[in-house]
C-alpha cells in the first residue's frame, strides 16, 4: 500500500515563541499503525492537532490522501478522524445524536444503520438515547471514538487514547484499535506507555521536544537498539575489577558482589565467552548467571537521554 | 457550500433550545410580560399617547427589539463559546467546513430561536394592546436584518470569551444599556435637545426607530438611515469573523 500520509518539513513555532514542532518528515503507509511515543510536551498533540486543523503550522506541507492540508482542506479532512486526549463530549445531549451530528458535521448524509454499526461495535448500542453525562469514563472515551468513526474515516488519530483508564478498557482499547486496522483504517496514536506502542504498533517513532528523533518496523528497533545485559553474582565480594576484566566493559555492584556487562545480541561476537574465561581466569566464584532483554522503554529513554545531552 | 454540515449544526444547536424550552423561550416571553405591565400599564397610565400611538401599543416594537438584540447576543455567543468551553470545538475545527459555514449554522440557529421569541412576543402584545402593522414586509425584513446582525455579533462576543463573565459582560453593560437608552420606551423627540443629540450617535436607536417605522409609519431617523445602520453593523460583524477565521484568533492558535 502506498502513503497515506506524507509530512514535509512540518513546524510550529507559538506566539511566544516556543517551538512545539521542528522541521518534522514523516511518511505514514496506509493501514499500518504508527505509535508516537514521547514524554509529556514532547510535541506528539502538536503535531496531530496540525495534522487535524487545530493548529496552524509555521511551516512546511503535510498531505493526506494527496490532499494538502491547507489547499485542499476539505477533501483531506474528510479522510481524517480524531480522538482527542482529553474527553470532551456535549454533556447533556444523547450518545446517538451526539455521534450522528458528527457524521453530519463531516458532511456525510444521515445513515442511522451506519451510526447503529459504529455504536454496536463500540458496546454503545444499548446507551444510544442516555445523556453522555450519564456514562462512566470508559464509556464517554468509547462516544468519542465512535464520534471519530461515525464519518468513515481512513485515517484515525488516537491521542493517548488509554490515558487515565483501568487494565481491562485498555486491553478492550487495544482490541478495538486491531480490529479497525484490520478494517482498514491507518492508525496513528501518540503515547507514553511504552507497554502500549510495544503491543499495537507497526512502526515506532520517537519524538522529545518537537524533534521526531527515529521511525522504524517495531521489531527492526528492538533489534537494532535492543541490548542485553549479562548479570553475573559473585559468591565472594571484590573491592575493585580485576587487571584480567579491564579489557571489558564491566561494572561492578551491589557492594562488590555484582558484574554487569552490556552486549549487542546482533554482534558476531557479544564477548561473553571471553568474559566468562576472564573471570574464571581472575579466580572470582559464580553464585548466579543471568542475561536481560532491553525493553523499548530501554531503547527510548536512552534515545531521550541521549538527545537531551 | 456543505449544506449537510450546516445542517447539522443548526440542528444540533436547534434541538438544544427544545431541550432547555423553559430557558430558552419561556424565561424571555415571561420577562417580557412583565415589561408591558410595568411599563405599559404603569407608565402607560401617565402617558397617554405618543405621536398619535398609545404608549402601550408604542412600546412594543421597542420591547420586541430588547428582547431580538439580547437573544441574537446571548444565543449565538453562547452557542459557539459553549463548545470552546468544554472542548467539542476540536471537532468543529478538524472538520471539513469553511467559515461561512459554521456561522451560517451558528447565527442562523441563534437567530431563529430570538426571531421565534420575538414572534412570540409580538403575538403576546396582542393581548395587552391593539397593535397596527402598517409595513408587514419591512417589519420581517428589521427582524431578520437585527436578529442575523446582532447573532453575528455575539458570535463574535462567544469566540472573544475566555470565560462565563466575559460572555455576560457585552450583553448586559453594553447591549441593553444602549437599547434602554435606543427609545424602546419613549420618542427622541421626548428627550431634551442635548440627549438627544447624545442619543443618535446609540447605533440601536436606529434599528428600533425602523422597527417602529415599521409599525406604525413613525421614526425617529429617516427608514433608509436605518436600514443602512444595520447593513454597516452586519457588514463590519462579518469582516471580523472573516478576520477570525482567517487568522485562527482564540480559535486556531
Amino acid at each position: 500500500m502506498g502513503a497515506i500520509i506524507e509530512i514535509k518539513g512540518l513546524s510550529k513555532t507559538y506566539d511566544g515563541g516556543f517551538t512545539a514542532l521542528k522541521s518534522v518528515d514523516l511518511t505514514i503507509e496506509e493501514g499500518e499503525i504508527l505509535a508516537l511515543l514521547g514524554p509529556n510536551g514532547a510535541g506528539k498533540t502538536t503535531m496531530i492537532s496540525a495534522i487535524c486543523g487545530l493548529v496552524q503550522p509555521t511551516g512546511g506541507t503535510v498531505r493526506v490522501g494527496g490532499h494538502d492540508i491547507v489547499t485542499d482542506y476539505r477533501r483531506a479532512r474528510e479522510l481524517i478522524g480524531l480522538v482527542p486526549q482529553e474527553i470532551t463530549i456535549e454533556p447533556f445531549e444523547t450518545v446517538g445524536n451526539t455521534v450522528a451530528f458528527s457524521r453530519g458535521v463531516f458532511g456525510k448524509k444521515r445513515d442511522d444503520a451506519r451510526i447503529e454499526e459504529v455504536l454496536r461495535s463500540l458496546s454503545l448500542w444499548d446507551k444510544r438515547n442516555s445523556k453522555n453525562n450519564e456514562l462512566s469514563g470508559g464509556m464517554r472515551r468509547r462516544v468519542l471514538i465512535a464520534k471519530a468513526l461515525s464519518h468513515d474515516p481512513r485515517v484515525l488519530f488516537l491521542d493517548e487514547p488509554t490515558a487515565g483508564v483501568d487494565v481491562t478498557l485498555r486491553k478492550d482499547m487495544w482490541n478495538l484499535v486491531r480490529q479497525l486496522r484490520a478494517s482498514g483504517v491507518t492508525i496513528i496514536l501518540t503515547t507514553h506507555y511504552i507497554e502500549e506502542a510495544e503491543e499495537m504498533a507497526d512502526r515506532i517513532g520517537v519524538i522529545d521536544r518537537g524533534e521526531l528523533m527515529l521511525v522504524q518496523e517495531k521489531s527492526q528497533m528492538l533489534s537494532q537498539l535492543g541490548q542485553k545485559e549479562l548479570h553475573v553474582e559473585l559468591a565472594e565480594p571484590i573491592s575493585e575489577l580485576p587487571p584480567a576484566l579491564a579489557p571489558f566493559d564491566v561494572t561492578l555492584g551491589n557492594g562488590g558482589h555484582h558484574l554487569s556487562y552490556r552486549f549487542d545480541r546482533s554482534a558476531e561476537r557479544t564477548g561473553i565467552t571471553r568474559l566468562i574465561a576472564a573471570i574464571a581466569e581472575a579466580g572470582l566464584v559464580l553464585s548466579d548467571v543471568s542475561t536481560r532483554q532491553s525493553s523499548l522503554e530501554d531503547v527510548f529513554l536512552r534515545l531521550v537521554e541521549e538527545h537531551g545531552a | 457550500m456543505n449544506w449537510r454540515s450546516i445542517k447539522a449544526i443548526y440542528v444540533f444547536e436547534m434541538t438544544r433550545t427544545f431541550r432547555t424550552i423553559l430557558q430558552s423561550i419561556v424565561s424571555p416571553v415571561l420577562s417580557t410580560i412583565l415589561y408591558f405591565v410595568v411599563f405599559g400599564a404603569a407608565i402607560g397610565g401617565r402617558i397617554e399617547s405618543v405621536e398619535g400611538v398609545s404608549y402601550g401599543a408604542f412600546i412594543v416594537p421597542g420591547l420586541i427589539m430588547l428582547t431580538l438584540l439580547q437573544q441574537s447576543v446571548t444565543n449565538a455567543s453562547f452557542g459557539i463559546y459553549f463548545p470552546k468551553f468544554i472542548g467539542t470545538i476540536y471537532e468543529l475545527l478538524s472538520a471539513p467546513v469553511n467559515f461561512i459555514e459554521i456561522v451560517i449554522g451558528y447565527v442562523g440557529a441563534a437567530a431563529t430561536k430570538s426571531i421565534m421569541i420575538a414572534v412570540i412576543i409580538l403575538a403576546t402584545s396582542t393581548f395587552f394592546v391593539d397593535l397596527r402593522i402598517e409595513h408587514p414586509v419591512w417589519m420581517v425584513a428589521f427582524l431578520l436584518l437585527t436578529g442575523i446582525s446582532f447573532a453575528l455579533l455575539g458570535f463574535i462576543i462567544g469566540i472573544w470569551a475566555k470565560n462565563f463573565e466575559q460572555l455576560q459582560l457585552v450583553p448586559l453593560l453594553i447591549i441593553t444599556p444602549l437599547v434602554f437608552l435606543g427609545g424602546s420606551f419613549y420618542s427622541v423627540s421626548m428627550l431634551p435637545e442635548g440627549w438627544r443629540t447624545v442619543t443618535f450617535f446609540n447605533p440601536v436607536l436606529y434599528l428600533i426607530s425602523g422597527f417602529r417605522w415599521s409599525f406604525y409609519g413613525i421614526s425617529d431617523v429617516p427608514i433608509a438611515v436605518s436600514l443602512a445602520a444595520v447593513a454597516l453593523f452586519m457588514a463590519a460583524c462579518l469582516g471580523v469573523i472573516w478576520w477570525i477565521f482567517r487568522s485562527g484568533w482564540r480559535l486556531r492558535p
